[in-house]
């Protein structure tokens, strides 16, 4: 059995995990990162992308109000690569609660948000999209963030300054020695051999997962588990961000991406943060409630629909999870008699640095290492990892560099075989259970309106001639492929979608019969909500 | 305005399949219609091979298949024909192929076992000439060389000899297509291999890397209208027996098959509307009045008689919208699951398959779809291909059979009305 040694473990390649791997490594304590799939399986790549303005809190959760608008504002400096900064509108409709428009300047200034009231002309010419029936608009700072983007730049730097991840590496159990977790004891999900892990300390930043990790030590961890849906439309709905003016509930919000807009969420308690999928009846939901403020939701198309599970740490009895404070918890197991064990959980994409930095400040007391945070004022560098996820990157590197031989695999997003190469290259050892599904998740392949049925079946024969699959893998990782991107088709399937359904199995059960046949290579990942790249297109 | 006999709503399998019966019955036919199932085809005619799907229980005997089928599922559209009908369909359709340049062939009652650019085996009934040394090289596992091209991308030679694991005398080699470079498509190279001297080419390039291959198998590249003659040159210039593997689509097997149908279907006096759709549906005075196309290009047409055949989703017959699932032409009824969570299953693969590919039209034996009130929309209106319900041809791998049986049995029972 492999061991490894290390000062710090941190457990979770979210945003949450990343950041803290950056922030210590600015304070001169190289890590070590674990993910047990891939950068982004959790909720980091199964949400809304809203660089919150805080303007959605101002009424439920003041706190996290500020909180947001303050990182929104460091993030939108120090990391401009991983930000549109858009803008955004709340808007009321015809029926909705007045009380809540009224207040909602009032309640934005005692939080110090930026709002400012509009005249509704003013709002419909800005967003032409809207409802006749609006009645009120406010301007605030919402942007939109791309997760992926975030997560990999922090990984980058980190790497860069000596810290390491290990992809595809599951922490299944811990040995307590005298209060102290003394090994962490891990699988290789790539070839299922087991990895010990030493560390001075421990750093749980599993999200959802948080609670199972926290108690492989034996600490506990009250934890509510609430699965969100969300809709990507084809096309750009809004230049901003539109929130619907009311008390948060399901369906307000349309964030843009690219050239696509996401219509979302849902809130619905699960049990367990495995195994969620958006479904039929949240997306006719969604579509429902949300076209009262963009009727167009009701016609456009949609290309996809995604979930993700938000982790709350239960503060007692509570009813619906939007009023549960999203502020995030940190945990010093040193209650639990875990002196080297920390938890850093729950809380939010727009706060992940916070986070981090609250949870690198207890780890470096721990440590006795004195060094402050400097991801405050340090701008995030932009790296090379992360930029095929971004629309349009892939056709526009390749008419640059394209050589002779190099073909198109992706036609719906252009991305060329020499793409394809450059993210197995990288990947190396761990390409986990399938390597189509970790370049579904660095590239945009699978993501344009083919929905996998050609682009899938050409990489797998590149795989093939690459040699990076054998015998019956290939199509088997190619079932797991398709399996996971019907996840998110199946509930939208109408109009155009389902032309491209039904073209799509003519051609992997009606031409090809891989019905029949290996299984999918895995099925054990059930449960990684949405690991999907950038969701913006 | 010419009035038809029969107006031919379609030009995919059960489209084409409509007019040349029709006209052969001597009919005046009008047909329109746009891209369709058979521009994406992989050349094989399937007749039944999979029943009951869920089981996946996989028959040698279609016929056999086609038994059980009508016992077990008698709502499905092969129990409105019988065996000697859907026989004299296949024979008269791959006949009048053969008439226009391209030839298929297979196994009297009995399906064959042919490779996919996947590297799996399906099961289908009538194949290319131009496929059938790769089913002999298949069930004999006999020393092949499959040779694939850098820069055609639809399919891996090395994917289908690691797949095939059950064939170790299977070897691969990827050459350079001669004349050609970058990014390459089935259907420019089938054009240039028209030229000899460019299959003499072909063969140098590949003649160093036979070893003691008996069979060598290309992607499907050799010739648009004459593909038995390239085969029988290679064959020749090779000293082995060659055999074609479709690609991955569009391959060259669409084009194929309309170029056959583009030479075969005017000399039997049928009147084509391509990439045309039918855009209005009336009927008065006992005639149906279409208009197909839109705008300037608009044409009226009108008919005595009309076959449905416009296919489902993808070929556009079908249309749905979040709530329901409706007939793109005359608006009729469609069998439908009543909710659409039950559309779809969790998992695209599963074998029962999915609820909305039963969906489709209800028709009377005679396969004349059912209007609101459960009697004929129309004496003369029938339908025919993938649009009927109660069928699943991709899982019961039927696709092709079952638009020309359904379409030769429209046919026939509309001339009888006429
Ligand atoms: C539907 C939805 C919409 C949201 N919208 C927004 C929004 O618009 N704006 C916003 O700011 N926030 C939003 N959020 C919240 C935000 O997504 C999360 O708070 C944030 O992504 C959490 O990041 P994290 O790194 O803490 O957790 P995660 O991203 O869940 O990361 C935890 C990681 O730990 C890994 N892991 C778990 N167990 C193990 C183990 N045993 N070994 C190794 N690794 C393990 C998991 O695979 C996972 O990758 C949304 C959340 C949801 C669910
Ligand atoms: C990728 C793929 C692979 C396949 N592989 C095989 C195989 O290996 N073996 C096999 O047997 N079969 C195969 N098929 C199935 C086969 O090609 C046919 O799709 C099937 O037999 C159904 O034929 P159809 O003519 O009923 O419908 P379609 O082929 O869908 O044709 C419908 C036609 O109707 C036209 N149309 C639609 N609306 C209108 C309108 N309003 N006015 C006028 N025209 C209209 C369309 O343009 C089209 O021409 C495959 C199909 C696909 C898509």
């Amino acid at each position: 059995m492999t061991t490894l040694h290390t000062r710090v473990l941190i457990i979770g390649a979210g945003a949450t995990g990343a950041g803290l791997l950056r922030d210590l490594a600015l304070r001169g304590v190289p890590a070590l990162l674990i993910e047990q799939r891939d950068v982004n399986s959790g909720a980091s790549g199964g949400n809304h992308g809203l660089l919150h303005s805080g303007a959605r809190y101002v009424a439920s959760d003041r706190e996290a109000a500020m909180e947001c608008r303050e990182e929104g504002d460091i993030l939108r400096r120090l990391a401009p690569q991983c930000i549109e900064d858009t803008g955004g509108l709340f808007v009321a409709v015809r029926g909705d609660d007045e009380r809540y428009v009224a207040d909602f300047p009032g309640l934005c200034a005692a939080s110090s948000v930026p709002c400012r009231g509009l005249d509704l002309g003013t709002a419909r010419a800005m967003e032409p999209s809207l409802s006749p029936d609006l009645v009120a608009a406010f301007a605030v700072q919402d942007g939109a963030v791309d997760p992926f983007m975030l997560s990999l730049d922090n990984i980058a730097q980190a790497l860069s300054l000596g810290s390491s991840m290990r992809r595809n590496l599951a922490a299944q159990s811990m040995e307590v020695e005298n209060g102290r977790i003394v090994r962490v004891l891990c699988r290789d999900i790539t070839t299922g051999e087991d990895v010990r892990i030493e560390a001075d300390l421990v750093l749980n930043a599993a999200g959802a997962w948080a609670a199972r990790v926290a108690s492989l030590a034996g600490a506990r961890i009250g934890m509510l588990f609430s699965m969100g849906s969300l809709l990507i439309t084809q096309d750009r709905i809004a230049t901003r961000v539109i929130n619907r003016l009311r008390k948060p509930s399901d369906a307000d919000i349309l964030v843009p991406g690219g050239t696509v807009s996401i219509l979302g969420t849902t809130s619905i308690r699960v049990a367990s943060p495995d195994g969620c999928r958006p479904s039929v009846a949240e997306a006719d939901r969604i579509i429902d409630d949300a076209r009262a403020m963009l009727p167009i939701l009701e016609r456009t198309r949609y290309i996809r629909a995604y979930a993700g599970v938000r982790p709350l740490v239960s503060l007692g009895p509570a009813g619906d999870d939007r009023a549960v404070s999203r502020g995030f918890a940190l945990v010093d197991h040193a209650a639990d008699g875990l002196e080297n064990f920390i938890t850093i959980t729950g809380g939010k994409l727009t706060t992940y640095r916070l986070m981090a930095e609250k949870a690198a400040d207890l780890a470096c007391a721990k440590l006795g290492v004195a060094a402050p945070c400097r991801t405050r004022t340090e701008p995030l560098p932009a790296s090379t990892l992360g930029q095929w996820t971004e629309p349009g990157k892939g056709p526009r590197t390749w008419v640059d560099s394209r050589t002779e031989d190099d073909l198109v695999l992706c036609e719906c997003e252009m991305v060329s075989r020499g793409v394809i190469d450059s993210i197995i290259d990288e990947s190396g050892a761990m390409r986990g259970r399938s390597m189509l599904k970790a370049i579904g998740m660095r590239s945009r392949v699978g993501k344009g309106p083919c929905q996998g049925g050609f682009c899938g079946q050409r990489v797998t024969g590149h795989l093939y001639d690459r040699g990076m699959v054998s015998g019956m893998q290939g199509l088997a990782e190619l079932k797991t492929f398709t399996e996971r991107r019907w996840r998110g088709f199946s509930p939208i399937l109408w109009g155009v979608p389902l032309m491209q359904a039904d073209l799509q199995e003519a051609l992997y059960c009606g031409s090809m019969d891989l019905e029949f046949g290996p299984p999918p290579s895995t099925r054990d990942d059930e449960g990684a909500c949405a690991p999907v790249a950038k969701e913006p297109a | 305005m010419n009035t038809y006999d029969v107006m031919v709503i379609g030009s995919g399998f059960a489209g084409m399949a409509a007019s040349l019966f029709a006209a052969k019955r001597g009919l005046s036919v009008a047909q329109a219609g746009g891209t369709g199932g058979i521009d994406f085809s992989t050349g094989f005619i399937d007749l039944m091979a999979v029943h009951p799907v869920a089981g996946q229980r996989v028959w040698e005997d279609p016929y056999a298949a086609l038994a059980a089928l009508r016992r077990d599922l008698p709502l499905h559209p092969y129990a409105h024909v019988t065996d000697d009908e859907i026989a004299a369909a296949l024979g008269e359709f791959a006949a009048f192929l053969g008439d226009n340049g391209l030839c298929y062939t297979g196994r009297p009652g009995r399906n064959t076992l042919t490779l996919t650019s996947a590297g799996t085996v399906k099961p289908t009934y009538l194949l290319p000439c131009s496929a059938w040394g790769g089913v002999e090289a298949l069930e004999a596992k006999a020393p092949t060389l499959l040779v694939d091209f850098h820069g055609l991308k639809g399919i891996s030679a090395r994917q289908i000899a690691e797949v095939r694991a059950d064939w170790p005398e299977l070897r691969t080699a990827r050459v350079r297509f001669p004349g050609m470079g970058g990014e390459l498509y089935p259907e420019h190279m089938a054009w240039s291999m028209a030229d000899q001297a460019r299959r003499i080419e072909l063969a140098e390039a590949v003649r160093p890397l036979l070893g003691d291959a008996r069979f060598v198998g290309f992607p499907a590249i050799f010739g648009m209208t004459d593909t038995m003659a390239v085969v029988r040159h290679m064959e020749e210039l090779l000293g082995r027996r060659v055999f074609e593997i479709p690609t991955l689509p569009p391959s060259i097997a669409g084009p194929r098959l309309r170029a056959a149908f583009d030479r075969g279907l005017p000399v039997l006096g049928v009147r084509t509307y391509t990439q045309k759709l039918v855009s209005a549906a009336e009927v008065s005075d006992g005639l149906f009045h279409f208009t197909a196309g839109s705008g300037s290009t608009a044409v009226r047409i009108a008919a005595r008689g009309a076959v449905l055949a416009s296919g489902r989703f993808f070929g556009k017959g079908l249309k749905a919208d979040r709530h329901a699932v409706r007939e793109a032409v005359f608006d009729l009824p469609v069998s439908q699951p009543g909710k659409r969570e039950d559309w779809h299953r969790a998992e695209f693969f599963d074998p029962r398959g999915h609820g909305i590919n039963q969906a489709g039209l209800e028709t009377d034996a005679a396969l004349r779809p059912l209007g609101a009130d459960g009697r004929p929309f129309h004496p003369r209106l029938h339908a025919a291909g993938a649009i009927l319900a109660h069928q699943d041809w991709m899982r019961m791998k039927c696709g092709a059979g079952l638009a020309i049986a359904t379409a030769c049995k429209a046919v026939r029972d509309l001339n009888q009305n006429l």
